[in-house]
């Protein structure tokens, strides 16, 4: 697991060129938050806690979809519910049901609603920050092959959670990711074409869906976790369909700038279901086979 | 011969640890005392023909029965029988009665006859075939004779000889293929006759380059011609028959069914020799090739009595390297750990392997699915281990439990060390007997 904290840092590196020390201070408070609340949960149940790096990773990807100008209590509330509700709860690792890291994210956004849509411009290392509408926020739909435009989105130079600005970063983690094996290539490239072709179909601008919001960090870093994913390769696929889905229709027509979040949290309370019934047909079935005992 | 190795996208590539390959096959000396185990094969056990008290001689039938699936025993030395004892399994469940002999040391053995191959008529070859005692020698022990007997309408169309030995250790077959070539080509030829296939092939791993060739190059002098050496990626398991059907000929054994329904026939290439042996030599199963590897002084390859117990094998190599370690008879894969080093060797033993325990500490299933993506037959072993654990054998079997082969490369690949060939395994014994039906190995 410390291989994916170390292509994390891809994406966090690029967080902190933008937004300083925010981004430092964020991701330290999630991460620190996390790994203790883990720890002190494990000695409540009395089972064994090790630094596996699951824990440092929910902190991380928390962080990275968080607004840079959080409050640092914010953070750490966000972390501990991310860790000691949504995962410790329901049984540690491997019997969660839902991500985490975007759990989190979105139980933030609901108690939260304001601070949590506070974006600003890339500050760097200043202390000053200037507020800006987040593209995806933006009332106006921007202007379709605006080259400049989608720079900016791809390297970051806009304004949106500390993580998710730079998409060059986050889609050279998770190409990496996918070279590595680590994780399984199909449910990105059935997420991110199902959101191309939609947008496609639907008369949007597809580059600026595909490189603007949480869509890369979650068609490569939440929507890949395995334990809240469909175990097979058939079920990953379906799973990037759906969340594909989702998340053009909460952006489009939805009360929310964003879909991300919550189309990979609805997928995952549908992952128990994709595997009942997205099961590979094994070697040699043939229709009316079945065992005998 | 093929150019490039046929090869298929499941399964795992594992290490090889062939460090018999180039050992010649040695001939184990005479053993003092053998223990003949009345249940070598797969189907009924024999009755005893002897007791203790008797005098036998080396290739003389000790155990014989009427059942239909059934193979005879032979004694592998020439002395007395002792005792008559029972042995229990590796898993504990089976206990197999043995007959114990005492050797003389003078070796002398039953009258052989040999025949000329050609001349004989086909029930006579299989009539041979079973009086030897030939079972299957890639792990199965299935009486070979009842393999080789085609029944109603049978037709096959294809015969492989399995000489992939994709299991990590064991060299048995391979050194057969290169010192004894001709007898495994004669087997195939008589083989060949019984089953009349269309099409032959010969499946080689391509980590035993020389055997190819050497195989290649008999096979191309031999009348009639028409064998097809095939060299196959070096993947596990690419030797399991139903995996080396779908690679080399691209169709699928339907669920439940036997590779002959799809006019298929796969055998062993240890197990054509014998074939050769007890037909054209009449010579009755009472030796085979074993690997003795892992943490022994001396590993090798050697070709020992049947009844030569695990201890007196390991002694002949030198002894283990060390305490803390297990006798695995098999494969690293596919083998089990032998409770007792008294326990002898049988007609299915093609290794001992002597490995250090190495404890794991089972986790938490992370839902990885690893073992779903290498499941050479394409089921999902987490989840079967699941139900397995639950008893729900229900739905084990709505899950295709049966058609699990045990190969173990869901056990191989999970990072959370859960035992999950064990819990199938578990499942399996439990549903019964049927599910043995098939086995790992050709």
């Amino acid at each position: 697991m410390y291989i994916v904290v170390l292509v994390l840092l891809l994406p966090t590196a690029a967080s902190v060129y933008y937004f300083g020390y925010n981004a430092l201070l964020t991701i330290a408070i999630t991460v620190g938050t996390a790994v203790l609340t883990e720890f002190l949960c494990r000695k409540i149940r009395r089972k064994p806690f090790t630094m596996d790096g699951s824990a440092v990773i929910t902190g991380l990807l928390l962080a990275l979809t968080l607004p840079p100008l959080i409050p640092p209590w914010m953070a750490a509330l966000g972390a501990f519910f991310a860790i000691a509700v949504v995962k410790e709860l329901f049984g540690g690792l491997g019997h969660n049901i839902f991500n985490p890291a975007l759990a989190g994210r979105a139980f933030l956004q609901v108690s939260f609603p304001i601070p949590m849509a506070t974006w600003v411009a890339p500050t760097g290392f200043s202390l000053d920050a200037v507020t800006s509408a987040s593209p995806l926020s933006e009332a106006l739909p921007q202007s379709v092959g605006d080259w400049y435009f989608y720079r900016d989105l791809l390297l970051g130079n806009t304004s949106g959670s500390i993580g998710e600005t730079m998409a060059l970063a986050i889609i050279a983690g998770g190409l990496l990711l996918i070279a590595l094996r680590i994780i399984d290539w199909r449910t990105p490239f059935s997420y991110i074409v199902t959101v191309a072709v939609l947008c496609l179909v639907l008369g949007q601008d597809v580059i600026f869906h595909l490189l603007s919001g949480g869509l890369m960090l979650g068609a490569f870093f939440m929507a890949t976790d395995y334990v809240t994913a469909p175990l097979t390769r058939r079920g990953r696929v379906i799973f990037g369909l759906g969340a594909g889905i989702l998340t053009v229709l909460i952006r489009l027509y939805g009360g929310m700038p964003e879909g991300v979040c919550f189309s990979i949290l609805i997928m995952n309370a549908l992952t128990p279901l994709i595997d009942r019934y997205a099961g590979h047909k094994p070697y040699g079935y043939k229709k009316g086979a079945k065992s005998e005992a | 011969m093929k150019a490039g190795s046929k090869t298929f996208h499941y399964g795992v590539r594992l290490p090889d640890c062939k460090i018999t390959a180039d050992s010649p096959i040695e001939t184990a000396p005479l053993p003092s005392r053998v223990i003949i185990s009345l249940h070598q094969n797969l189907g009924a056990p024999c009755q005893p023909l002897v007791k203790p008290g008797d005098r036998v001689l080396a290739g003389q039938k000790i155990g014989d029965t009427d059942d239909s699936i059934s193979a005879p025993v032979h004694a592998s030395v020439s002395g007395q029988v002792t005792d008559i004892i029972t042995l229990a399994d590796a898993s504990g469940r089976r206990h197999k009665q043995a007959l114990v002999i005492d050797s003389d040391g003078k070796d002398e053995w039953v009258q052989l006859n040999p025949a000329n191959p050609d001349e004989l008529s086909i029930q006579d070859t299989l009539r041979r075939v079973r009086e030897a005692g030939v079972v299957g020698m890639g792990g199965a022990a299935f009486p070979s004779h009842i393999k080789l007997t085609l029944t109603g309408d049978t037709q096959i169309d294809t015969l492989i000889l399995n000489g992939c030995e994709c299991e990590p250790y064991i060299t048995a077959d391979h050194r057969i293929m290169l010192e004894h070539g001709e007898k495994v080509l004669s087997g195939l030829q008589i083989i060949r006759r019984l089953v009349c296939p269309d099409e032959v092939y010969i499946a080689i791993e391509d980590n035993k380059r020389d055997a190819i060739a050497h195989l290649s190059q008999l096979a191309a002098s031999l009348n009639g011609g028409g064998i097809n050496i095939v060299p196959m990626s070096t993947r596990y398991p690419t030797g399991a028959r139903e995996i080396l059907i779908k690679t080399l000929l691209g169709r699928e054994v339907p669920i439940n069914q036997r590779a002959r329904s799809i006019g298929v026939l796969v055998h062993n290439v240890s197990t054509a020799m014998a074939v050769h042996q007890a037909v054209v030599e009449g010579k009755p199963f009472i030796e085979r090739v074993v690997t003795v590897s892992g943490a022994v002084a001396q590993p090798k390859n050697l070709l020992v009595r049947l009844g030569t117990t695990l201890d007196d094998l390991l002694e002949l190599c030198g002894g283990s390297c060390n305490d803390n370690i297990q006798l695995i008879s098999g494969g690293p894969m596919t083998g089990s750990a032998q409770p007792d080093a008294g326990l002898p060797v049988t007609k299915a033993t093609s290794c001992v392997l002597v490995k250090e325990i190495e404890a794991a500490e089972e986790m938490d299933c992370i839902r990885c699915g690893s073992c779903i993506d290498v499941c050479p037959k394409r089921l999902e072993p987490v989840t079967l281990a699941k139900y397995a654990r639950a008893g729900r054998y229900q739905d084990c079997l709505r899950y295709y439990i049966d058609a699990c082969l045990r190969c173990g490369c869901c056990s191989y690949v999970c990072p959370s060390h859960i035992p999950l060939l064990h819990y199938i395994k578990t499942a399996q014994a439990d549903l019964g007997g049927k599910v043995y039906g098939d086995s790992a190995r050709s």
